[in-house]
């Protein structure tokens, strides 16, 4: 008996699981779907009588400004992925490995962010950009959206990179010193090489935030267009079948370089 | 690859006990390495918060629309709340109810990626956060069309009588569900990442001690995994409760609305709503975070601190 309601129980987990990544997944078959549809509001009607056609994604820049919000999309993210990949990970090795005054205030100033509303955070920059910075010059738009992006990313980077980081046994540090390795090559060759795979997730993790956020650049964004922001906005009159191409390309090559990141570091090993 | 599951790290500040007071100096590695982060979360974060609550207590110039003029104006807070009580009691209930429904699908697929998916347990993983690299903005509008009138949701539950309203789009239960798929991955993530770190074998001894699986469960895998549970909620429910992009998509204008909505349309399409839109979206702030350190200490309290 017990035999049979285990066996049950290890398929159950395993069906219900696949269930759900079925359901994550249902969305993104259907853009997948519909960027083969001949139909100028393309994701709203399938087009059966001139049935699936190969045009959009011959032609992924076809629609007007489809193109340069992808590419403001991939300069943003790459900007704030890489300052505040570099600026977190500062933060989590002081957070970690050094002892000062004011830790427990830094733990706080890196938690909060990420415990408030995104659309409270969007406000705030918006007001203080409006009555603030604009008096020194700062328009609303791309600069101002990666300051934003940098911001919300911090704290997702510190809070990865710093569980990379207690999770390193400090006696491989000290195995080190013994050695006669002074403090700099210890780092670049012990500890930097350990924490690498944190940071590199964090990096990734920032990236995708980044790319996905619309509710704060909706805010600080003015006339400039991330790819969410431009797949919003041409709702209401109708999404270019384009934005169908893209979407699912991201999330293709996303995968893929996701999966190459997990071959090269398993293969160098943890 | 435990990428966004780290928050679980966060909720639970394993302190180490501080030096004597005597004993510390000035320690200028840790400054320098604080320094441009702290920085730019203060000049971009704390500031701005500040600023947002300045303007909540801003009075209109009389006549000049878009003008304001530094005022302790707590009629802003007044009007907030009798105008908008019902966008926050909404806002609170589909957050809570898609938190819920997020944990019971997100559950299941943890385990079984922790415990039963053996090598394909980076695949599912990768499976998880895939999604986000399509625009949420672009997953959201197939749902709506999904669940759409004539969609094959809609008619097989108005077939078997289960649809009361006879239709899914613009009512609660679509933005409920959106709500719900939308932040799945942070749910699933930390719940993965503490039942991981949990050893098969205590589960194992728990089933040889208790016999029954539900048993096992109850008393060994769920205290386990509840740090991760926690820190999954709070993940959901904080974004879930602040989102207006569900209930602008998958909902209607009148019943539907949440306080994201009103937030962002105050800003946007009211003239001289600035104020007003401040206050609720300090006031969600505020409410958020009680409602966060209410929930830590009730349930964090014995596993967590």
């Amino acid at each position: 008996m017990r035999t049979v309601t285990r066996w049950i129980g290890d398929r159950f987990a395993m069906i219900a699981a696949l269930l759900v990544l079925g359901y994550l997944f249902l969305p993104v078959a259907y853009t997948f779907v519909f960027s083969f549809n001949d139909y100028r509001k393309s994701n709203i009607i399938w087009n059966d009588a001139s049935g699936p056609t190969l045009k959009h994604w011959k032609d992924p820049c076809g629609a007007p400004g489809v193109c340069d919000s992808l590419v403001t999309s991939l300069q943003v993210g790459l900007l704030a992925t890489l300052v505040s990949t570099v600026l977190g990970t500062l933060l989590a090795f002081a957070l970690v490995r050094q002892k000062f005054r004011g830790r427990g205030a830094s733990n706080v100033l890196v938690f909060v962010p990420m415990a408030t509303p995104e659309i409270v955070l969007g406000a705030s920059l918006l007001t203080i950009f409006v009555q603030g910075f604009s008096r020194v010059g700062l328009q609303l738009g791309f600069w101002t959206i990666v300051i934003a992006h940098i911001m919300f990313c911090l704290s997702f980077v510190v809070v990865t990179v710093r569980a990379r980081l207690q999770s390193l046994d400090p006696r491989l540090d000290e195995a080190a010193m013994d050695l006669y390795a002074d403090p700099r090559s210890t780092f670049m060759r012990i500890t930097l090489p350990l924490v690498m795979p944190g940071v590199v997730s964090a990096a990734m993790l920032a990236f995708a935030l980044s790319f996905d956020d619309f509710i704060i650049t909706n805010f600080v964004s003015g006339n400039e267009t991330t790819f969410p922001k431009f797949v919003y906005v041409s709702y209401l009159r109708g999404i270019p079948a384009q934005a169908n191409v893209i979407g699912f390309s991201m999330f293709v090559i996303a995968v893929g370089l996701v999966v190459l990141s997990q071959v090269v570091l398993s293969r160098r090993g943890r | 690859m435990s990428v966004v599951a780290e928050p679980a790290e966060e909720l639970t500040p394993q302190r180490e006990p501080d030096p004597p007071r005597s004993k510390r100096r000035f320690n200028t590695t840790a400054f320098l390495l604080l320094l441009p982060g702290v920085l730019w979360l203060i000049v971009f974060f704390v500031v701005p918060i500040v600023q947002l609550f300045t303007v909540s207590l801003q009075s209109k110039y009389p006549g000049f629309p878009g003008y304001y003029y530094r005022d302790v104006n707590v009629g802003n807070y007044v009007t907030a709340l009798a105008e908008f009580w019902p966008h926050f009691v909404r806002s609170l209930l589909y957050g809570g109810l898609a938190t819920f429904f997020a944990f019971a699908l997100a559950y299941p697929l943890a385990y079984a990626m922790a415990f039963k998916a053996g090598r394909w347990r980076n695949v599912m993983l990768i499976c998880v956060i895939a999604p986000f690299f399509t625009s949420f903005i672009l997953r959201t509008i197939a749902w709506r069309q999904i669940l759409a009138d004539d969609g094959f949701v809609a008619s097989a539950l108005r077939t078997l009588h289960l649809l009361p309203g006879d239709r899914i789009t613009e009512t609660w239960i679509a933005v409920v569900a959106g709500l719900t798929y939308n932040f799945l991955p942070f749910m699933v993530l930390p719940i993965y990442a503490s039942l991981e770190r949990a050893d098969p074998k205590v589960i194992e001894a728990g089933g040889d001690l208790y016999g029954n699986g539900f048993t096992t469960f109850r008393t060994v895998t769920l205290p386990m995994s509840l740090p991760g549970v926690l820190a999954g909620t709070l993940l959901t429910f904080i974004p879930a409760s602040g989102d207006f992009v569900n209930a602008s998509l998958l909902g209607s204008d009148r019943s539907t609305k949440m306080v994201g909505n009103v937030i962002e349309s105050q800003f946007f399409k009211v003239p001289g709503g600035f104020p007003v839109a401040a206050s609720l979206s300090f006031t969600l702030m505020a409410v958020i975070l009680v409602l966060v350190t209410l929930y830590v200490r009730r349930f964090g309290s014995e596993e967590l601190v």
